[in-house]
């Protein structure tokens, strides 16, 4: 039994993982051909930073979700504050619409956000109105609900006190937001805005809904590609991309298991009564 | 005692439309040490609350010096909380928690670093300025949260259960620091606890609490003495609960034999309550005294013997330093002073009695358990 959950664990991890170092490998052959490993070189690295056309649209993929993400980590963490003051059951019924547009599937809210931007751009007039505009608005909204997903946590497991001791020693109520809470519910902003970037960086259903040809991001613009045979630098534009993902995602679990720690350990301090050190 | 300083005029409160308090009327005096002590949901904690101005009451008036405060926000009046479970900045070191208020009330950082250290001396926690928060003790916690708070020279000091997650030595020594430090500092505590021993040894005033209302505002030795009702008797140490009738002033009748009291003023023949404490009652042989009962169950406290006598059914606990054998037949004598006449209330035939003695002591025990966590949610 236990032999063969292992053998289970390690297949799962090898359907996971191979396509990604089938890719890998590939962004480093010499030959087009993905079976037969010729040499090793780096002229497909080469080939991508010299292509024209791939590096910009990488730019505008950054521009949208940096400020995609700073954008909906403002909004989220001002909606968690406002969600956290809600009674019980106001609260429990905002969370629930806030968790739906998660499961959502993403083609029906691309879909439902395309056609909501043409009946905008008729209601104003506007021909093309789909552009940087729509794509940011729309990277905003799927953004949001991880943000206050990520926050909302950390907020509840704050000692509601911490606001009324700063009120108490002369804040106002802004004052206490940033001198105190925003203090302790950082990680959890922090958290919310690197998963809100990964989640921009990567989209293409949502996008291929709302952009407009004079502001293209990289997923789609792959997409486009697919269509006919990949050059081996998209292999390699993909190993770089997955590797910058991992990186965050590392930050972001290094980050996270820092913060129970710290918070284990208090806790067990609280409990024990006795001074470490 | 000296003048008065915060007067809670009629005040009312409702969450939600559920009563937790009912007609407040109290004074508190400039530099007195004053407990709110009740159950847990008997409203002390929002009465404090109203007072710092986290809660605006629902009816009443607030009165700070005679003005009006009930429009005015916590971080403009001239009182510092201690809270509950101490609420300190975890991002901060002890310096930083204890500078914070004067750095909002933006003075200058020397006048800061002299008040922080003299705070840290009144507290008895010099050298601690770098520590983090979180490595300290509960007992030192609780220190740097009373020197954050008193470090703004407040006029009222707010404590909310401060003593409530330390264990019992350390909340001990912590009570006689607490009196020492409201004395140096000369200025007003209000200290809300549901631990009557505690409010008891610090107390200059009680303020009995239950049930959203007031039972009875006195000296230490009053509550104790001279409860007013069942409740405050039953809820201030233990208390044998009879129902008596006051036959004439100073005679009262229970258990069909006449008894000479010290109280007065009650109407002929009117129903009463009469308390007995359980350290009051002298034993003695079982033809020589007033009442005769068979004892039915002794447990060892340490300091005496708390024993279970059942006279004609009703059972009693009397606090004796000799040991009563269980089936032993005694005797007891009541000296007038040992007997208090209560009014009749609707507490009355709820509490002092201990017929179901273990399992009520059980109870107790648990009660103040669990009080703990409840109260924590009822300001939400």
């Amino acid at each position: 039994m236990k032999k063969a959950s292992k053998v289970v664990t390690v297949l799962v991890f090898v359907f996971l993982y191979v396509p990604m170092l089938v890719l890998m490998i590939g962004s480093f052959n010499s030959s087009s051909d993905l079976v037969v490993f010729k040499s090793f070189t780096m002229d497909n690295y080469r080939a991508l930073f010299a292509d024209g056309v791939l590096l910009p649209l990488l730019l505008n993929s950054l521009i949208i979700s940096v400020i995609a993400s700073l954008a909906s980590t403002v909004l989220g963490t001002a909606a968690t504050l406002g969600i956290h003051r809600m009674g019980k059951r106001m609260r429990r019924f905002t969370m629930f619409l806030t968790n739906i547009p998660m499961t959502n599937p993403e083609i029906v809210t691309g879909v439902s956000l395309a056609l909501l931007f043409a009946f905008a751009g008729q209601l104003m007039k506007i021909k093309s109105i789909l552009g940087f505009w729509t794509l940011l608005i729309a990277h905003i909204t799927f953004n949001l609900p991880y943000v206050i997903l990520s926050v909302q946590p950390k907020l509840t497991q704050m000692d509601p006190n911490l606001t009324k001791a700063a009120m108490d020693l002369g804040c106002t109520p802004v004052q206490a937001f940033f001198k105190v809470v925003l203090h302790e519910i950082l990680p959890g902003i922090i958290s919310g805005a690197l998963m809100a970037f990964t989640m921009s960086l990567d989209d293409f259903v949502i996008s291929y809904f709302v952009y407009g040809p004079n502001f293209v991001t990289l997923p789609v613009e792959i997409y486009n590609y697919t269509k006919k045979p990949l050059h081996p630098k998209i292999y390699a534009l993909f190993t770089l991309l997955f590797l910058a993902i991992l990186a965050v995602m590392l930050l972001m679990n290094i980050l996270q298991a820092r913060d129970t720690a710290r918070q284990r350990n208090s806790r067990q301090k609280a409990r024990a009564g006795q001074p470490t050190v | 005692m000296s003048k008065e300083l915060i007067r809670l005029a009629d005040i009312s409160m409702a969450y939600d439309g559920e009563v937790v308090l009912n007609n407040i009327n109290l004074y508190i005096n400039d530099s007195e040490f004053l407990t709110l002590l009740g159950p847990s949901g008997c409203g002390k904690t929002t009465t404090l609350q109203i007072i710092g101005g986290f809660v605006k009451p629902t009816a009443g008036s607030v009165l700070f010096d005679g003005v009006r405060i009930n429009d005015i926000p916590p971080h403009k009046r001239q009182v510092n909380t201690v809270f509950q479970r101490y609420a300190l900045f975890p991002h901060l070191d002890v310096y930083d928690n204890i500078a914070f208020g004067l750095r909002i009330a933006k003075l200058g950082e020397d006048e800061i670093a002299r008040r922080v250290t003299e705070m840290l001396e009144v507290v008895g926690m010099k050298g601690f300025e770098e520590r983090k928060t979180d490595s300290l003790s509960g007992g030192q916690q609780q220190r740097i949260a009373i020197a954050r708070a008193l470090v703004n020279r407040p006029k009222v000091l707010l404590l909310d259960e401060p003593l409530g997650a330390l264990d019992l030595r350390l909340r001990k020594d912590m009570q006689v620091e607490l009196k020492r430090i409201q004395q140096q500092m000369g200025i007003t505590f209000i200290f809300v606890t549901h631990d009557q021993e505690e409010a008891l040894t610090m107390s200059d005033t009680i303020v009995v609490m239950d049930k959203g209302e007031i039972q009875q505002i006195g000296t230490p030795e009053d509550i104790y003495n001279e409860p007013k009702n069942a409740f405050v008797a039953d809820f201030i140490g233990e208390s044998n609960i009879l129902d008596g009738i006051m036959r004439a002033d100073r005679l009262v009748e229970f258990f069909g034999r006449r008894f000479p009291c010290v109280d007065e003023g009650f109407a002929k023949d009117e129903a009463v309550d009469v308390v007995i404490r359980p350290e009051d009652v002298d034993i003695v042989p079982a033809d020589g005294g007033h009442l005769c009962g068979t004892v039915t169950s002794v447990t060892f406290k340490g300091v005496h013997y708390d024993i279970i006598v059942d006279f004609h059914g009703f059972k009693w606990l009397i606090q004796t330093t000799d040991y009563q054998p269980v089936g032993a037949v005694i005797g007891i004598r009541l000296n007038p002073e040992d007997i208090h006449i209560m009014k009749r209330s609707k507490y009355s035939g709820m509490f002092g009695d201990y017929s179901s003695y273990s399992a009520e002591y059980d109870e107790i025990g648990d009660a103040a358990l669990a009080g703990e966590s409840e109260e924590q949610e009822e300001g939400e």
